[in-house]
């Protein structure tokens, strides 16, 4: 223990401000990504009282359709497309591609149990985990894709500005603009608009919205579509950024921004962006501070804190309930 | 009679059914047989009360009609057309609308969008059903901006109301709108439905209080433990010996 806080202090001293930036940089970045899924956890979790475990796969599948587009468009190393455009359509597809896969989880996987006790479906999602990895697992052979090994992607890494000597990529800025556009439409969608008037009149009392004349199973599919859109985005935004993309990355990305639902408080949507962005955060610092092998203990510990002492995180009004 | 005086003839005449009919409706949670062969109607522009303790089947009853619970036998029918196998959001686009017991408003949500909600499935509510919404409560012009939840009790009750009202219903369904409320705004509640009635919505008011919807209703029924045990015009069931002592008290 005293070997581990000294060597803290040793790496707090040796890395310095600019060291400090570095990580708090990397973990914005890192956090973005986590915000974006936690969103969809988190959502579905409102409007079911349903952890979605799937929810960590539909972004991985998301990583691979983007590989898959990138293939088909002639592959990273002769594109048919330049950069931009390139990125459009690969979002563009990951996006709709895991959209429409969170809707068919949900039809199948979700809704014939509605009114089962609430183990089933969370047993059901646990089959879905399996069910989308081993697939994957399939398809891919087990490969591990790296995308933004190839000269196609060069531009993304090269600096865009820098803040005191350190670098800031256009990848870096790119994730976090796109996050930040992505959550400013969600909550657009959710506050101002009928539908997401009708997601929150669903989330809150579902019954009643039924009473309305909402039809809400096609508020709860659309909630599922939206939550898996923006695991889609994530996915290919990690894959772009950290490369390598497999058929587990999901796990553990997953169990990450499902801590970012919980710490920001689960079925609340700034909850969620906010958490994510904490987890990133802390993450980062601890892999720089403490070492690598710390980051997922930090992390889940804090998870295990936040089930403890405060189960309705820092923004929520509910608690996760026993299952 | 040629052909084309039949079809006038025809015209002319009221429609032969009733705004809502339910026939020998038989309703199930699980083994549980709540709803046991239930006859019930409802006349265009009537104000019936349906009856009835607790566990009668009232709640149950209002959840056939507007399609939440299936019967097992028997059918719903809305303007003469079989909606049994209808969804809710169906039979709500038709001209139902409801009340729900404890009001069940979206109490995080503003009191306009609470009534945008009650106009679902009319565009989210046009200028003029806000206006007619807001002549009748001119509080939740108001109020419009406030969380649901932070409302009072009576507040509560105009919003429920109010969003029932959005999407202008030919038939309204209340349930229990007595309950919760203090004894003065019970009696301001039904000056509003009397009032609404008047304008010409149908109305089916499902109550404890026996007294005060029997004092405004046009007919009405007894329900007991899923069977109806007494119906009639609602001047008669006032005066019906066994009601009395069961419901009024006196």
């Amino acid at each position: 223990m005293h070997l581990l806080l000294f060597n803290i202090y040793d790496q707090v001293r040796s890395l310095g401000w600019n060291g400090a930036f570095t990580l708090l940089r990397d973990g914005v970045v890192l956090g973005s990504l986590y915000s974006l899924v936690a969103l969809g956890y988190t959502m579905v979790y409102g409007i079911l009282k349903l952890l979605n475990f799937a929810h960590g796969d539909v972004f991985m599948v998301g990583a691979f359709i983007g590989f898959g587009v990138l293939a088909q468009l002639g592959g990273p190393l002769a594109p048919a497309l330049g950069l931009v455009p390139l990125l459009l359509v690969m979002f563009a597809v990951a996006m709709l591609g895991s959209g429409i896969l969170g809707v068919v989880i949900e039809r199948f996987a979700y809704r014939p149990l509605r009114n089962a006790p609430r183990i089933a479906p969370l047993i059901s999602a646990l089959g879905v985990v399996f069910f989308l990895e081993s697939s994957v697992q399939l398809i891919t052979n087990s490969t591990h894709s790296e995308y933004s090994t190839f000269p196609v992607f060069g531009p993304l890494f090269t600096p865009m500005f820098s803040v005191a000597g350190n670098p800031v990529t256009v990848v870096q800025v790119l994730i976090v603009l796109t996050a930040i556009g992505l959550m400013a439409a969600l909550m657009f969608l959710v506050y101002r608009t009928k539908l997401g008037k009708a997601m929150r009149a669903t989330s809150f009392d579902r019954e009643a919205a039924s009473m309305m004349g909402i039809d809400t199973d096609r508020v709860i599919s659309a909630t599922f579509f939206i939550g898996s859109v923006l695991a889609g985005a994530a996915g290919v935004m990690y894959g772009l950024y950290l490369s390598d993309t497999y058929f587990f990355v999901g796990f553990l990305y997953g169990l990450k921004a499902f801590t970012a639902a919980v710490v920001g408080g689960i079925g609340s949507i700034p909850g969620a962006m906010l958490g994510g962005v904490l987890v990133g955060v802390v993450e980062s610092f601890a892999g720089g501070y403490a070492g690598g092998q710390w980051k997922d203990i930090v992390v889940f510990g804090i998870l295990i804190l936040f089930l403890l002492v405060r189960p309705t995180g820092l923004l929520g009004s509910h608690a996760i309930q026993k299952v | 009679m040629t052909e084309a005086e039949i079809t006038a003839t025809e015209k002319a005449a009221p429609p032969a059914h009733p705004l809502l009919k339910l026939d020998s409706v038989d309703t199930y949670y699980g083994q549980i047989h709540i709803l046991q062969g239930l006859n019930l109607e409802v006349q265009s522009g009537e104000l019936v009360c349906l009856l009835g303790g607790n566990a009668s089947g009232k709640s149950t009853t209002l959840k056939t009609i507007l399609g939440i619970v299936q019967p097992r036998n028997g059918t719903v029918q809305f303007e003469g057309e079989d909606v049994t196998s209808r969804s809710t959001s169906y039979r709500i686009g038709k001209g139902i609308a409801i009340v729900p017991e404890n009001r069940r408003l979206f109490g995080p949500m503003t009191v306009l969008e609470n009534l945008e909600m009650g106009a679902y499935l009319h565009a989210g509510g046009a200028k003029e059903d806000f206006d007619r919404v807001y002549t009748l409560f001119p509080l939740l012009h108001e109020r419009r901006r406030q969380l649901a939840g932070t409302l009072s009790g009576g507040e509560q009750q105009m919003v429920a109301m109010g969003r029932a009202l959005m999407a202008k219903p030919r038939l309204l369904l209340m349930d229990e709108p007595s309950m919760g409320l203090a004894p003065i705004l019970v009696e301001r509640s039904f000056e509003i439905i009397k009032q609404v009635h008047e304008s010409g919505v149908a109305m089916l008011i499902v109550e404890q209080n026996a007294n005060v919807s029997l004092s405004i209703a046009d007919r009405g029924y007894v329900l007991s433990t899923g069977r109806l045990v007494l119906e009639g015009p609602a001047a008669e069931l006032r005066e019906h010996e066994d009601l009395r002592k069961a419901y009024l008290g006196r």
